[in-house]
């Protein structure tokens, strides 16, 4: 017969009424310091109206601001700071991220449609980007597998039927696709430093932006990396999103790399079919990922390109945003360039085509280059200035 | 808490093998403990406000621990964690806590009065001395469950109780978010400010959620009695001073610590406490007293002897460096403070480091001048 210490709790009703739930008053974020999408549009009305919803999963409006909250921004840098736990989120929510996909998608409308094209024959050239100066090529994108809640809310069963899933799917891939499993959590040390130095690794989550979703939660189950025995092909799994599906190679041959991706998705996604399972996709939001910022395409097609004279060009920032492109440095988002090598890719989303969007990835750098070896021979670039795309 | 999957209402569809985590690398109590039968029987249930044993587990999960060092690897949501948890909580508590058993009852004794001595360790050695424990108010949920409006409640209740102390106590709250970058330098060279939350124990937790909203610090104009708020725990209350006079910092906690909690029963508050378990708070370790009572002292000749650590763990003390947990010691000066928590009360912990830390000074002493210590050795406490 066990003593019950708890008998001395008389203060049931106090308990209680201290539970009962507070106002959305008392609630509300202080997102006064804060520089993201998610605080320049949720208001105290909004938040009131929210708190009282849940997705079918039980996802809730703390979860989806949760990381805006904690990670208040950067002056210069719009973070989105809000994140999907679902394919619903983005309906139950959608007084919050409407606004927010359309700040962050250049006035993309909540009635928009939103075209894939993933068929990689419409590419015009993209296979002769100078190899002096393109060091390499890469394309990736994210797909959700539908049925499953997303990384900042699934639970471990869930994580561990994707990656198995995932698994199966890849196993069947042939020919140039032929490749291997590596589950992050048998890696050795060794195969792990080699990964990350073929640009192939996922970061270990440091980033704040991904620890405060709760993405990182039981590290590094079911985490792993796929990859073909070329190394041209990869997947991610469990990282961000559910899948990420990446093709690279050295020199400049988009057209190539862009090829291989648009097959091997293609063949990626009918196997999964094959097993019952489909990727999350609607035709206003593309495809369904867990940060609003990469929904549409997810794609983010990019060189890495030398050009040093050119970033010193006080044209420069204008020059990409006419091309509808951005910069990183050479180890990704937030990265500082290294040797006046720079990270080019496209600054758009949602609301193109994979295709467009290679496109002007590939016009815009074969011009970037151009313009390059022009400043080389000390001649101006006034007359190579492009219209805005 | 918020994020994670407390309300993934998908995972009781998977079979508890599926959900069960891999604790296969792990070493800390809560892994020693957790087995699928015990998960099975636990992952359905919820405390009323809803704190699951998925959230109790998070922190452990996500940091394997140390070969070397034990953390405990799961936390409390709220008071009745301990109770709809204690299949595993209950064993955790007992390995920790020296087998202290689920019928044990533990005794609180604040009467400062009946310690003997501590007023005099020499300074010449004992740097400075400190006390601190932890206070969770009574109908809240805790730090890794509770939400923005409950933990801004808590601080302006905390505000209110501190801002009627007075004589000795008359002090001052700085909120974290408005504290300027100077008033926080000081606040951390004084050795008064917590850790802004980068410790993974605490972030996998749900700990550092709104950082720093709601969060602050108390303290009195003679800086030797301090609140943090809004923390770890609730309150984590602090007395220290420089010098070896722990009579006298024990005095002031005593008092201090029962000044705030008549002040939160006046306003029909009180703290979590039950006699099973003392004062409840976060984590499973600081349960009972919560209390721990520690000097900074040099001995470097002792610390270097072959026999520190098991005249430490007779004595029932442990070190740290001069940082706190998990530093390093600098110069031979240690942070020597009671090893318990549970199961013995505040003057009895308190009297140990007093009378612990006095031998170890005279050993100094003795090893300084080439002597041997081999005739102080203590039994076990």
């Amino acid at each position: 017969k066990s003593t019950n210490f708890y008998k001395h709790m008389d203060s049931d009703k106090m308990v209680k009424l201290t539970l009962k739930r507070l106002s959305a008053e008392d609630e509300y974020p202080d997102l006064s310091q804060h520089n993201n999408y998610m605080a320049k549009v949720l208001t105290q009305d909004m938040y009131k109206k929210l708190r009282e919803r849940a997705t079918p999963s039980g996802f809730t409006i703390d979860g989806v601001i949760q990381t805006g909250v904690d990670n208040p921004g950067h002056p210069f840098i719009m973070t989105v700071g809000c994140v999907a736990g679902d394919e619903e989120t983005y309906e139950v929510f959608k007084d919050l991220l409407d606004p927010v996909i359309e700040d962050r998608h250049g006035g993309y409308k909540p009635t928009d449609k939103h075209k894939t094209d993933l068929n990689s024959g419409n590419l015009k050239g993209g296979d002769d980007l100078d190899p002096n100066y393109v060091l390499s090529s890469r394309v990736r994108t994210g797909r959700s597998i539908r049925g499953f809640s997303l990384p900042p809310h699934c639970s471990r069963g869930e994580r561990r039927a994707v990656e198995k899933l995932s698994i199966e799917a890849l196993a069947s891939l042939s020919g140039d696709l032929k490749g291997k499993y590596y589950a992050l959590k048998n890696m050795t040390d060794a195969e792990q430093q080699q990964l990350i130095d073929d640009h192939f690794l996922f970061d270990k989550p440091v980033s704040p932006l991904l620890l405060a979703s709760g993405m990182a939660r039981d590290w590094p189950d079911a985490r792993g990396i796929w990859h073909n025995d070329n190394k041209t092909f990869l997947v991610w799994v469990n990282e961000e999103d559910h899948l990420r599906v990446i093709s690279m190679q050295k020199g400049g041959n988009m057209k190539e790399v862009f090829t291989r991706f648009c097959t091997g998705l293609t063949k990626i996604e009918s196997l999964f079919k094959e097993r019952s399972h489909e990727f999350m996709w609607n035709e206003h939001l593309g495809y369904v990922l867990t940060c609003p910022s990469n929904l549409g395409t997810g794609l983010r097609a990019g060189v890495h390109v030398k050009l040093p004279n050119l970033s010193k060009n006080t044209k420069f920032e204008e020059v990409l945003k006419k091309l509808r492109l951005q910069k990183r440095g050479t180890g990704g988002v937030d990265t500082a360039a290294v040797g006046g090598v720079f990270d080019i890719s496209n600054a758009d989303r949602l609301g193109f085509s994979e295709v467009e969007l290679v496109q002007m990835v590939v016009d815009g750098v074969k011009l970037l280059v151009d313009m390059e070896k022009r400043l080389e021979k000390g001649q101006s670039i006034d007359d190579l200035m492009p219209a805005q795309k | 808490m918020p994020f994670g999957n407390t309300h993934n209402n998908f995972k009781l569809n998977y079979k508890v093998e599926e959900e069960f985590p891999d604790l296969s690398k792990h070493n800390n109590h809560m892994a020693k403990v957790l087995t699928k039968e015990i998960y099975g029987k636990l992952r359905d249930k919820q405390t009323p406000s809803g704190y699951t044993l998925d959230d109790v587990i998070q922190t452990g999960v996500d940091n394997p621990g140390h070969p070397f060092i034990m953390t405990v690897g799961c936390v409390a949501g709220d008071e009745e964690s301990y109770e709809v948890f204690k299949d595993l909580l209950d064993p955790v508590i007992s390995d920790r806590h020296g087998g202290y058993k689920p019928t044990d009852k533990h005794k609180t004794d604040l009467n400062h009065e009946n310690l003997k001595g501590g007023d005099d360790l020499d300074p010449n050695y004992v740097l400075s001395s400190r006390v601190r424990t932890g206070r969770s108010i009574k109908g809240f949920t805790l730090p890794p469950h509770n939400s923005r409006g409950e933990r801004r409640i808590i601080e302006r209740l905390s505000i209110e109780a501190l801002n009627s102390l007075d004589g000795e106590f008359k002090g001052k709250y700085y909120p974290l978010n408005t504290m300027t970058d100077a008033e926080q330098e000081q606040l951390i060279a004084d050795h008064f400010l917590f850790d802004k939350p980068v410790s993974p124990l605490l972030t996998c937790a749900g700990m550092a959620r709104d950082w720093p909203d709601g969060r602050g610090i108390w303290h009195n104009e003679n800086k030797t009695f301090l609140v943090w708020v809004n923390e770890e725990d609730h309150l984590r209350v602090i007395s220290m001073q420089k010098g070896g006079n722990m009579r006298e910092v024990f005095r002031r906690f005593c008092v201090g610590l029962q000044k705030i909690e008549e002040i939160f029963k006046k306003h029909n508050r009180g703290f979590m406490w039950n006699e099973h378990l003392g004062y409840i708070l976060t984590c499973p370790s600081n349960l009972g007293t919560g209390l721990r009572g520690g000097v900074h002292v040099k001995l470097s000749k002792l610390s270097t002897h072959p026999k520190f650590e098991e005249i430490l763990t007779r004595l029932r003390l442990q070190k740290r460096g001069t940082g706190g947990v998990d530093t390093a010691s600098v110069g031979g000066v240690f942070d020597i403070s009671n090893a318990d928590r549970l199961g013995s009360s505040e003057v009895e912990q308190v009297q140990l480091v007093v009378d612990g830390v006095k031998l170890m000074v005279e050993m100094e002493k003795k090893l300084e001048k080439g002597e041997s210590i081999d005739s102080m050795i203590p039994a076990q406490k």
